[in-house]
């Protein structure tokens, strides 16, 4: 591979070895804000054309066109008055972590991604909603934004942050408008789309930070060079990263479409004397891939066909000697913990699935279990629920029933865990 | 009554949104900055400042991980469950923390010095396992691959 350069690794080229961030000098000296000023000659309809035609999809997990959902939004002197930018920045799906590395050490890149944004769909304020735990991002981001308004290198728009105390429902588009509100993040009725009717109930982008991170290159070098960039339909690079019991975690960017063994093969492989289970491929939501898999791309629509999604992109790996059925445990506890309690088959559902889990895991699973969670499942959507919250949990409980049943039923049989200690 | 500093602090939020009622999570988290924690005169002091009842201001407050109703001891630590912590060693970090602070999650220790909380992915899964006290990140804690790691962070918080 050569070296990294911007027209090869746009997301992450200038990142520091030493994790410290680049201020607006250093920003600028390597073409900082020069997406902006191609944007800022263009029609708000041609920037919207351009990431239309770059086919960049949304990284925060769902992966709709971010084109599209720019496009949607009233346009001209006579729509509605103030539009807004809502950035997704509250990353709390366990197993990932990519957002925070952008913010951290490249706080401007996301800056001028939100200030193209603006620009694109005549907004006035952005708000980054941050997860509170980020308190790095949180002193790097003001910090950025403030060297930004002094300079007034972001045009008309004005960013504010704010911070959040903390709930992964505030992820969810909808229940983010609420949080931006000052109300309990629960989803909100769709449609009306946010594009239409978001915060206060004016027309809102909400977009991913590594989503708006894309923009300014795409505006410097164009649509077609951002296609080429990926190895699939869908466009541009992508973070992909990996954890668990490997032996060198970590984030990579790398062309879209890149397969889950190569991004595996970049984590070193296994740690020694442990071998390759499963993988939950982009986040705790995804359903489990297992090692007959390891050419699936990961792209929009190739972890689909057998049954997953690409999700974040951000790998957790299962190991032979973890208890699979403690993960699932420990996975739909989170689901259960942070259900807003909208909609009762997940406040309910994955509350009593939690506890049957933690049962069997103790070695009180009954005969019968495997089929309760199945059924609960059923109940999760999607289409049964108001946000993807619920589904999102559905995902990795029944494709672990489906691929690793003889867990389940070791432990109901033997009223203990089979793997007894396995973290001792 | 809310501190001057506080008041200020809260009113300076205020100036980046369009109603008064979105910078409830702010006031709460400036609040218990300045107190340690919200207690029920912090909710009634906030929700008078954002004349919202206090019942729809306890509603937004208890929705959120870091917003505590109770007190807590001088420093907060804050023990990440997430499923790539809990494959690479968060078992013995929580059973090293218990050992070493005598304490079980929920709980303060007897001088009032550490509380030990649960928190969900805190998204640095590549240097797991890993915890927060108050503000600070603190990565590859398995007491197993790192002995002494978990000693050294309390340490720095004597």
């Amino acid at each position: 591979m050569s070296e990294p350069n911007e027209l090869t690794h746009p997301l992450t080229c200038h990142l520091r070895a030493d994790g410290t961030p680049l201020d607006l000098a250093a920003y600028r000296a390597c073409d900082g804000y020069q997406g902006l000023a191609a944007a800022n000659q263009l029609e708000p309809s041609a920037i919207v054309a351009m990431v239309k035609a770059s086919n960049l999809r949304g990284r925060g997990g769902a992966g709709f066109p971010t084109g599209m959902k720019w496009s949607v939004l009233p346009m001209g002197p006579d729509a509605p008055k103030p539009k807004y930018i809502a950035v997704n920045a509250d990353e709390m799906e366990p197993g990932t972590f990519k957002d925070r590395l952008l913010m951290e050490q490249n706080p401007h890149l996301l800056l001028e991604g939100i200030a193209i944004c603006a620009r694109a769909v005549e907004a006035e304020t952005a708000y980054i909603f941050l997860r509170g735990e980020y308190t790095l991002c949180a002193t790097r981001l003001r910090h950025a934004i403030a060297e930004a308004n002094a300079a007034q290198a972001l045009g008309n728009v004005h960013v504010y942050l704010h911070t959040s105390a903390g709930r992964y429902m505030c992820g969810e588009e909808t229940g983010m408008l609420n949080a931006l509100e000052g109300k309990r993040a629960n989803p909100r009725t769709k449609p009306p789309y946010p594009g239409i009717s978001g915060l206060w109930g004016k027309p809102t982008v909400v977009n991913n930070v590594e989503t708006l991170c894309n923009v300014p290159a795409i505006l410097r070098h164009g649509a077609e060079w951002y296609q080429k960039l990926s190895r699939t339909t869908d466009g541009g690079t992508k973070i992909y990263g990996v954890s668990g019991r490997v032996k060198r975690p970590g984030l990579w960017e790398l062309p879209m479409g890149t397969t889950v063994g190569e991004i595996l093969d970049l984590a070193g492989g296994m740690q020694d004397g442990l071998k390759l289970r499963g993988l939950l491929p982009g986040g705790a939501s995804t359903a489990v891939l297992t090692p007959d898999h390891l050419d699936v791309a990961m792209d929009f629509s190739a972890p689909q066909k057998v049954g997953s999604r690409m999700g974040t992109g951000t790998m957790i790996i299962l190991d032979d000697r973890a208890c699979l059925v403690g993960v699932v445990a420990n996975l739909i506890d989170f689901f259960s913990r942070e259900s807003c309690g909208w909609c009762t088959p997940c406040w309910s559902g994955l509350g009593w699935a939690s506890r049957l889990l933690d049962a069997m895991e103790a070695g009180k699973g009954q005969p019968g279990d495997i089929e309760k969670l199945e059924h609960l499942a059923s109940f999760w959507g999607p289409g049964a629920t108001f946000c993807a919250l619920a589904p999102g949990a559905a995902d990795p409980l029944r494709s672990c029933i489906q691929h690793f049943r003889q867990d389940f039923e070791d432990h109901i049989r033997e009223h203990r865990c089979p793997h007894e200690g396995w973290d001792a | 009554m809310l501190t001057p500093a506080e008041q200020s602090e809260i009113q300076s939020e205020v100036a980046h949104y369009p109603y008064k009622r979105a910078v409830a999570i702010d006031a709460l988290k400036i609040v218990q900055k300045h107190r340690g924690h919200v207690s029920d005169e912090a909710m009634d002091d906030v929700a008078r400042f954002l004349e919202l009842s206090r019942e729809e201001l306890e509603g937004v407050c208890t929705f959120y991980n870091l917003l505590l109703r109770k007190p807590v001891g001088k420093h907060v630590i804050w023990v990440c469950d997430g499923v790539s912590c809990y494959l690479t060693g968060y078992g013995r970090l929580c059973r090293k923390l218990e050992s070493t602070l005598g304490i079980k999650p929920g709980e303060t220790t007897k001088d009032g010095k550490f509380t030990l909380l649960p928190i969900v992915c805190l998204g640095a899964c590549d240097h797991a396992p890993v915890l927060m006290v108050d503000d600070d990140l603190h990565r590859d804690l398995d007491p197993q691959r790192n002995p002494g790691a978990v000693e050294g962070v309390l340490k720095q918080y004597e």
